[in-house]
Formats: structure tokens, sequence, C-alpha cells
């Protein structure tokens, strides 16, 4: 297929030479495909706003033997402009877009990320809920999807039916008395609840949890894709909370 | 892989930003078929620059002195800053003729996936600019794409909290997706003098 065409969600773009732009996207059918956007970054393109971290886009490439060429794009929302007006919502959303781009592989069709990384951004743009919880329940969705699922309720090493109090990140979430390791942390209930709350995408009791409990749980999530990324997600420091 | 200094000279060439192998390989061997004058010329340039540049004092300009050309220049405006991201910006900007204000020069965009938040950027130093109250406008012209974007966002919220009473943005009518020294004057021009308020 010298030519294809998908729609695509573009999570990063690295400058190349003078003008063009290398852009990663997550597309519907095909995965994540790396492609180039030929002098993107003069004033004249008509592309270049298009092929923007956040962009949700219907974009046609030329398959080339190393790199793909982007020959036509369009917009279909424009959620990372929305998002870049709002520092906040920007610095969640880079976070999202960096475990997305961790989390696929290239050429390796991947629907549901897809599904889920389209439905965090929109809920960003549109300002559904607080950026914050959006991208920790968009950490936790990724995570289970990738085969990492947490457990906030049974013991996550016998599935002895919880709640239960301690919680601990390589034993994969919460842990009852027989099974808790030494070192276990013991977050507030209230804290576990919501944390399963966004895992399952009840937006009720997640909307109506408070700042304590959504501080520690965006602590407990992110020790949680530590442990199972290799490297951190770098930009995942710099999300304002 | 050549014998040592063609190869050394390759492998520096291709640390340059935009210079991938291939151009580093064409670039070597077009300074060894060179006049020998043209390439000492060449690294006479290099480390002049290293030698006597540095960064202005006040705006993070280039600058051969302490404090750079338009800094020290009375008859500029010390009411206006104009916040870009690069050295180059101020080249683009100064091309217009539209400013007469002073500059600041953060060092770059703020960028996550970079590692690069804004204590990586000169922001505090632009606070202490606007301390003693003399700047009543900062037009944040970062570059039109969405990492501009987000800067700016960061930046007029934070102005607005210290208190300047006017934050301005390039207008739109500049390429969104492009870098601000492709831009030409004209255009560049036009965004400068229909730059709009930021709203709070
Ligand atoms: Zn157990
Ligand atoms: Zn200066």
């Amino acid at each position: 297929m010298p030519l294809y065409r998908d729609e695509a969600i573009v999570l990063r773009t690295h400058k190349l030479g003078e003008a063009d732009r290398i852009v990663t996207v997550l597309s519907r059918r095909l995965g994540k495909l790396r492609m180039v956007g030929k002098g993107v970054r003069r004033t004249k393109s008509r592309f270049g706003a298009r092929l923007e971290p956040g962009m949700h886009i219907d974009v046609q490439c030329y398959e080339g033997r190393n790199l793909d060429t982007v020959t036509q794009v369009e917009t279909l929302d424009s959620w990372g402009e929305t998002i870049s007006r709002d520092y906040r919502s920007w610095t969640s959303a880079v976070a999202v877009l960096e475990t997305c781009d961790r989390l696929t592989e290239e050429r390796e069709p991947a629907l549901q990320q897809y599904l889920l990384l389209s439905g965090a951004l929109r809920a960003m743009a549109e300002r559904d809920h607080d950026a914050g919880l959006v991208l920790d329940a968009y950490l936790l969705r990724a995570m289970a999807i990738g085969g990492y699922a947490p457990s906030f309720h049974d013991c996550a090493k016998c599935g002895a039916p919880g709640p239960h109090r301690a919680f601990h990140v390589a034993a994969g979430g919460v842990v009852c008395p027989v099974c808790r390791p030494p070192g276990s942390a013991a977050p507030a209930p209230e804290t576990l609840r919501l944390l399963a709350a966004l895992l399952a995408g009840d937006w009720a009791p997640a909307d109506a949890s408070d700042d304590r409990h959504r501080h520690e749980g965006s602590g407990l999530t992110a020790a949680f894709l530590q442990w199972h990324l290799e490297r951190g997600i770098r930009s995942l420091r710099m999300v304002e909370r | 892989m050549y014998e040592g200094a063609v190869q050394d000279l390759i492998d520096e060439l291709g640390r340059l930003p935009g210079v991938g192998p291939k151009s580093a390989q064409r670039i070597a061997f077009h300074l060894l078929q060179a006049d020998p004058a043209d390439v000492e010329r060449l690294a006479h340039a290099l480390t002049e620059v290293k030698a006597r540049v540095r960064f202005c004092e006040v705006c993070f300009n280039v600058s051969e002195a302490e404090r750079c050309r338009i800094c020290s220049d009375d008859r500029r405006d010390r009411t206006a800053i104009c916040v870009v991201e690069e050295p180059k910006d101020v080249v683009a900007i100064e091309r217009t003729r539209e400013f007469r204000g002073r500059y600041h020069v953060l060092g770059g965009a703020i960028s996550p996936i970079d590692g690069i938040g804004p204590q990586d950027l000169k922001v505090r130093e632009l606070l202490t600019r606007l301390a003693d109250g003399t700047v009543t406008e900062v037009i944040i012209a970062t570059d039109p794409n969405l990492e501009g974007e987000a800067t700016a966002s960061y930046l007029s919220r934070m102005l607005r909290d210290v208190g300047v009473q006017r934050v301005t943005r390039l207008a739109s009518g500049l390429p969104v997706g492009g870098d601000l020294e492709y831009a030409d004057e004209v255009t560049l021009g036009r965004a400068f003098e229909g730059r709009r308020l930021l709203d709070a």
C-alpha cells in the first residue's frame, strides 16, 4: 500500500532539518505510525497546524522506504489546540500522549488504546471533568488495556474479597492481611474508592471526590505506572495538580 | 566509518541540530576539499563566537557586552517587553520595525515531553524585570505552535497574577504550527499591530 489514509491522533512531533517535522501518530486502524510533514514549519504550509500534539486528524500518507510522507491532512477535532489554552490541562494532556506513545508499538493496531486516548483528549478539551482526574483515569485504564490492571478492591494476590486497607504497587494493588508484603502503604479508603471509580469510568463519585484523595490517588497511579514501564513518563513530573 | 580525523569531524557535525549522518558526511568532504584559508576562517569564527559572545544579563539575547545593544539603547521604550523563545526571534521581530520596546528571551518553550519546564526557562528573570512596575505591557511572541501556545498560557496566567496591566499575544494570521522565524516581515508586522489582549 504505497498510499494509505486513516483517522489518527498526533502523539508527538520532532523538528527535522530546516522546516520539516517528524510526526508520531496513533492511527485508528494501523496503530502507531511515524511520518514526515514536509515544510510544515514554514509559514505557507497548510498542514502545520494540523500536525500538532493532541490534534485529531484524517491523514493520507505515501509510504516511503524509511519514513512515510504526509500528502494530505484534515482536522477532525482540534483537541490539542483547545487544550493548549489552559496550561494545567495541557500538562495533563502531554502526559497522556507520552504514555500512549510508550504503551503502543509501531504498526501494531491498538484500537482500544486509540478509543481510550480519544476519549481522554475529548474530555479535556470539553472540560467535562477535572483534567487531573481525566489523566489518572486514562493512566489506569491504559495500563489495564496493556494487561496490568491494578486491583482496588479484592486482594491482588489471592483474590480474597475486599475492601482491604493495604496497598502494594509491585503486588498489583490492594492486598489482604495474609498476602500483605512488608512496606505496603495504607492509603485512605476514599482514595481506593476513587481509583476504583476512575478505572471503571464511574464519573459521579470521582467528580465528587475531594482534593486530598485526588492527590493521594495521583501518587499511587504514578507509582503504579512507573513500576510497569522501565523508564518513567517524563512529562508526568510536570503535570500541574 | 572513516579514519580518525575525518570520522571525528563527521561525528561532531552530526551532533549539530538538523544535520543527519548523510549531511554530516557531505559537509565533511566539502571542508576537506575547500581552500585552507576558507576553513581557517570558519574555525576562527567558531572559536570567536564562544570566546566573545555571551547572553545579555538583562534580556538573555546574544550579546558581546554584558548588556545587549537593545538593552543599552535609551531610546527603546522601557514600558513594553516582548517575550520570545530564541534570539533568532528577536532578529525576526526587529526586521519588522514595528516594536520599539525591549525583549526577553526565554531560551525555548515549555515542553514537558522533553523535560523542559518553566524552571528551565528564564521565567523567574522575567518576573524580576517586572517587579518595579515600569513595564506596563508584555507581548507574548512565542512560536505560533502548540508548545508556544501552552507557554503563552502559562505566562499570561502568571503575569496576571503579578498584576501586569496589559498582556498581549501576537494576532492570529500567523500560521499555526510554524516557526516565528519563517514569518515574513509583512505578516509578522501585521500580527504585531493587531496583537490581542489575553483575557483573564
Ligand atoms: Zn490475599
Ligand atoms: Zn538585552
